[in-house]
């Protein structure tokens, strides 16, 4: 019962994982941006949402819908002022420009909210602590439902939007050529300011989910940008569904590690991530998939 | 007035080159044919005028505006389109979708369907993702993506390339059909019968250079191929 309790729970926080990756994954997979500063983009969202609460006690949920336009509107200029610069100069300069922005966020937020440790959990009311006895030893919390079904309904409408409209076409033709996608008269800028926009836009629902289900400081992005990471390289960079799996392997390697030694719950993760690199090094087929 | 008239263009990669000083016009109508060997400036030159190469110096005018400083979406916009050098299709993306997302000017000549009345080898493989096409369809498809554009000049980059003489012959035929219907094309083609029997005029480039110009029908064989190789080059 402690095993498939272990594995149910490792689910319920893959997905959080995966939502926290599914922006990374974008970015990599269209521009071949590896954005350092992911976590601290989620982080950021989740001070915005922390701000609204605190200002008009409502929910986090109604937070998250108030904050969104920002953060699209935030993703889309920083492409725009920032990564779409560095794109151009060299691979090497999109790393070194987000690793500078993850500091600026990091200090902004210091100097903004304090060093203090916060959380959105408790003003998310019964969400945080209802749940299900399936049976005795094994019960299922509404929060981790939550998640996984968000996490499905995010990754299964990237996956229409990709496959179905004309837009996202245009995302993936630009991901796999954006030279070819400039001289049909695709604006390549564009595509890339979109889809720092949505990366940006599901960074902050990770952000909502991290509030809700734990703490966060300003310097807790660099710790969900390792695990996001490592999501994105466990399920095959650029992949959207690998992405999930990725995350939700993550998920279940932390928790069974924990059922092992409370302290291996991190290691577990490392030690999939790690062999997952050795066993894929050299064989990396790096596109957009949407299959 | 011409369509399109290149003043003195210079195009360079660092310290090389590749266009020297190139002025030429194309008139409405026209099907300009553009020889020379590899290296020659051919496809470089294409490029510019599509706007994927950043020219070193020179004007590009285009319906009486000056295009040079103008990204490359934005002169599609305007009616150029550029089928380029190894057809570059978006491999992961159906025949439709890499159609689709080209469309441009609704209610147009070009649609989706009339592309694929055009080249009737498309129709069975609509749904098919581009890299699993063979040479001729895809070049097929990478004609018919910017003819999706509804462009008013078509620029050609070695559409004979890779491909079978069967199909070449095939891709010719269509070409001449859209040829037929008053487009304005700008081509680039090594093979000189198939250049001197599709186009009105023609220009061969020699090291960065346009050493020879003129009416495809008034050229002779010789004159081109001594232009072409640089044996004797006119003054």
């Amino acid at each position: 019962m402690n095993l498939i309790n272990a594995i149910l729970q490792g689910i319920f926080l893959g997905a959080f994982y995966a939502v926290l990756a599914c922006g990374l994954s974008i970015m990599f997979g269209v521009m071949r941006i590896i954005n350092l500063a992911h976590g601290d983009l989620a982080v950021l969202g989740a001070y915005l949402m922390l701000v609204v609460v605190e200002h008009t006690g409502v929910s986090p949920l109604i937070a998250f819908v108030a904050a969104l336009p920002l953060m699209i509107a935030f993703g889309y200029v920083l492409h725009v002022i920032v990564l779409e610069r560095s794109i151009k100069s060299s691979i090497l300069t999109p790393l070194l420009a987000t690793f500078g922005l993850s500091i600026v966020i990091q200090n902004v937020l210091q100097l903004t909210f304090s060093p203090d440790v916060r959380s959105l959990g408790g003003s998310a009311g019964s969400l945080t602590t209802a749940s299900w006895q399936v049976v005795s030893g094994l019960s299922i919390s509404a929060l981790g439902v939550v998640i996984l079904a968000v996490a499905l309904v995010v990754f299964g409408a990237l996956q229409l939007f990709l496959s179905r409209t004309r837009a996202g076409w245009m995302m993936r033709a630009t991901a796999e050529d954006a030279d070819a996608a400039e001289l049909i008269g695709i604006n390549s800028k564009r595509v890339y300011a979109g889809a720092t926009a949505i990366a940006v836009a599901i960074a902050a629902l990770g952000g909502l989910f991290l509030g809700i289900r734990s703490v966060f400081d300003p310097v807790s992005g660099p710790t969900q940008l390792i695990f996001a990471f490592e999501a994105v390289v466990i399920g095959g960079m650029g992949s959207l569904w690998g992405t999930l799996l990725g995350g939700l392997t993550l998920g279940v390697a932390q928790t069974l590690g924990a059922q092992i030694q409370p302290q291996f719950a991190v290691l577990g993760g490392h030690l999939v991530f790690l062999a997952v690199l050795i066993l894929r090094f050299g064989t990396g087929r790096v596109v957009l998939r949407t299959a | 007035m011409s369509l399109l008239s290149v003043d003195g263009l210079d195009c360079r990669y660092g310290l090389l080159q590749a266009v020297r000083d190139v002025s030429f016009e194309i008139n409405n109508g026209e099907t300009l044919a553009l020889i020379g060997a590899n290296g020659a400036g051919k496809t470089t030159l294409l490029r510019a005028i599509a706007g994927a190469h950043r020219p070193h110096g020179g004007r590009i005018t285009y319906n009486g505006r000056d295009i040079g400083g103008l990204a490359a979406h934005r002169r599609v916009g305007l009616g150029l389109a550029l089928v380029p050098e190894g057809r570059r299709l978006f491999p992961g993306l159906t025949v439709e979708e890499n159609l689709r997302i080209a469309a441009r000017g609704l209610g147009r000549r070009w649609t989706v369907q009339t592309v694929l009345d055009l080249f009737p080898i498309l129709q069975p493989r609509r749904h098919a993702v581009a890299a699993s096409l063979s040479g001729g369809e895809q070049q097929a498809v990478a004609i018919g993506r910017a003819l999706m554009g509804n462009p008013s000049l078509l620029l050609l980059d070695e559409v004979s390339l890779g491909l079978a003489p069967v199909v070449v012959d095939a891709v010719y035929r269509s070409l001449k059909d859209i040829i037929a219907e008053g487009a304005t094309v700008l081509l680039v083609e090594q093979d000189l019968t198939r250049a001197l029997k599709v186009a009105t005029r023609v220009l061969c480039m020699l090291e960065g250079r346009i050493v020879l110009e003129g009416e495809a029908r008034s050229l002779d064989r010789d004159r081109v191929v001594s232009a072409y190789f640089g044996l004797r080059r006119p003054a």
